[in-house]
């Protein structure tokens, strides 16, 4: 594993009364690309604010590399920030806006302009030294932003939801992009999205927050496919979400049919949350499946098709390369490896409490 | 002509009326004589020593003026800018308050307020103070003169410096700018556009008053503002007094030009 190098303790945070952030705990590894997901109000945009310096935690500190950075000012941080709107220097060239941190700091003319170089090349965007900023698409303006933070060497790069202004295809073709800075460079990633998609497919970890609580912290494979809670796993992609009871290990009671299933330590009979992802549920004749159902809606999407089945009084959502018209009566059945019990919250409150790792 | 047009008849008009037939009246009277026959000796008129006197002296004092308006102006408009909305729309209210009073009424207050038997000097006799002698000087000029267009002068900078994205200023921090460094390569070169406005709101209307210079230098201290009104009022001379206009009004365009190469998107203006 590699060495931690930002630890985030106990960090507490209000604004005007509201607690945004409560007694947060997170560490995060070199090298690493981690994604802060969360609905907007989650917090997570306040926990990248803190990491830059631009909101002071109430109560906890920042430990950056070792050291105790919490007091310390953003210009003072050995970390950059890709901000939501670019926020670029509209009055400055495109090589003004690159070589703004290198001159703050004093380098040689030579050195500042080889940077220059390096960095619109790294973002391909080569030759626009001399292009005002607002002549630029917003996806070239985005790289122009990530280029001006990374010419300064940072250990850690912070990005607040640097796509979201993006269409589709560029985003997609961001996405790739940012991979393949963090894979050249080196450095950690530090991403703030309410995007699932985009944050699966670009972290090395998950951090789901929601009302200022880490609900889970996971690779992305753990994230979609073992939620901890009904939070992460209806945050997560689709999933069917039902009520059910652990009648023992390895065996649940979902809406009066017993399925087999893989976890254990739930206790007897014990009503817990089950997750089932939509193309997890299996469908077939009435006679082969579990339960029994009617098709009631059935969309197509490409890939493949959505079919709302009505089974047991729940509508479950299926995705399925295999068409069922709507009328059809089906048997639904789930390989018990693709049931994944999570225990009820007791109350609201403990819904969001953290998972501490 | 169609209805679009037809709106603009009364604009069309009023400026036909008070500002093109005005303007072209200037013309004539500058560049003739009494008896009508072309002549620039209105215009070269401004050499002579009491005239040259009297425009080296509106243009110092104007310019001495504006630069105390921005120096003045510069950090109220920042504490403004930096308010939250409800605080900062009460406080924008408060003060420009004072610009609806009527200009005469505040100059004239001012004139109360500094006389030698006047308010302050009052209150300083009270507190065996010296007295103030400052009406009547060039001083009192000043102080009107700022005191009038100081919001001239606060309003373009504030609307400058309120259009800047809170990020843009984050960004510059975290490229790692001191707060210094922020103001001198951040903050100053966006509200450029606005410190120019406010250079031409307060210069070009302090370098023509002529109010202010009656009310608060008496009668003896005369700016070219002074000497055009008392041309036309006193002397019965249009044709000087239209002649000195004329050189006032290059100074004016010289300044608009200015602030036009500043201002591309009229962004800092507030008319």
């Amino acid at each position: 594993m590699k060495k931690i190098l930002i630890d985030l303790k106990n960090i507490s945070k209000s604004f005007d009364g509201q607690m945004v952030l409560d007694d947060l705990n997170l560490y995060i590894r070199e090298n690493e690309f981690l994604t802060l997901l969360g609905p907007s109000g989650c917090g997570k945009t306040t926990t990248l604010r803190i990491l830059g310096g631009f909101e002071k935690p109430d109560t906890g500190s920042v430990i950056f590399d070792g050291n105790d950075i919490t007091k310390l000012p953003p210009n003072k941080r050995q970390l950059n920030t890709v901000f939501q709107k670019y926020a670029l220097f509209t009055h400055m060239t495109i090589a003004e806006n690159i070589a703004f941190g290198l001159k703050i700091k004093n380098k040689s003319k030579s050195y500042i302009n080889d940077k220059i170089k390096y960095a619109l090349k790294l973002v391909n965007l080569e030759g626009f030294e001399n292009r005002m900023p607002d002549s630029l698409s917003g996806g070239q303006q985005q790289r122009i932003a990530i280029a001006r933070a990374i010419v300064n060497e940072p250990k850690v790069l912070l990005l607040d939801e640097p796509l979201g202004a993006l269409d589709l295809k560029l985003r997609q073709d961001m996405q790739y992009e940012l991979i393949r800075l963090k894979n050249e460079l080196g450095i950690t990633f530090i991403y703030v999205t309410h995007d699932q998609e985009e944050a699966l497919t670009m972290s090395d970890t998950i951090v789901v927050m929601n009302q200022g609580y880490i609900q889970q912290i996971g690779t992305p494979e753990k994230i979609y496919n073992e939620p901890e809670n009904a939070f992460v796993a209806d945050f997560i992609g689709d999933s069917n979400i039902i009520s059910s009871t652990m009648i023992e290990d390895k065996l649940v009671d979902i809406l009066g049919t017993r399925f087999p299933c893989v976890d254990t330590g739930f206790g007897c009979n014990k009503p817990v949350d089950v997750v089932i992802r939509p193309e997890d549920v299996i469908l077939s004749s009435p006679a082969n499946g579990k339960m029994t159902g009617t098709v009631t809606h059935l969309i197509f999407k490409g890939v493949h098709y959505e079919m709302e089945v009505t089974a047991a009084g729940y509508e479950w959502l299926v995705h399925s390369t295999g068409m069922f018209p709507v009328g059809t009566e089906v048997g639904i059945d789930v390989d018990p490896f693709n049931i994944q019990i999570m225990n009820k919250p007791a109350s609201l409150d403990e819904e969001a409490v953290g998972i501490n790792e | 002509m169609n209805k679009k047009k037809l709106l603009g008849t009364p604009y069309f008009v009023w400026s036909v009326l008070f500002i093109i037939i005005p303007l072209c009246m200037v013309f004539y009277y500058g560049f003739t004589d009494k008896s009508g026959a072309f002549t620039l000796e209105n215009i070269i008129a401004i050499s002579k020593p009491e005239h040259a006197k009297a425009l080296y002296l509106a243009l110092g004092l104007s310019l001495i003026s504006t630069l105390i308006c921005l120096i003045l102006a510069y950090p109220l408009a920042m504490i403004l800018s930096n308010m939250n909305v409800n605080q900062h729309s009460f406080i924008v209210l408060i003060f420009i308050l004072p610009m609806w009073m009527n200009f005469l009424l505040r100059t004239l207050a001012w004139q109360t307020l500094l006389e030698k038997t006047g308010v302050i000097n009052s209150i300083l006799s009270f507190l065996h103070l010296p007295a103030l002698n400052v009406i009547n000087t060039p001083y009192a000029i000043v102080l009107g003169m700022v005191y009038n267009f100081l919001p001239f002068m606060v309003l373009p900078i504030y609307n400058s410096l309120v259009k800047i994205d809170r990020n843009v200023i984050h960004a510059a921090r975290d490229l790692g700018a001191n707060g210094l460094q922020v103001f001198a390569k951040i903050t100053l070169p966006l509200t450029l556009p606005g410190i120019i406005s406010g250079i031409t709101m307060v210069f070009i209307p302090a370098l023509t008053t002529f109010v202010i210079s009656k009310l608060l230098g008496g009668s003896k201290i005369l700016l070219i503002g002074n000497v055009v009104e008392e041309e036309f009022t006193q002397a019965g001379n249009w044709n000087l007094g239209s002649g000195l206009s004329i050189v006032l009004m290059l100074f004016i365009i010289v300044n608009m030009i200015i602030s036009s190469i500043f201002d591309k998107d009229g962004e800092g203006s507030v008319l």
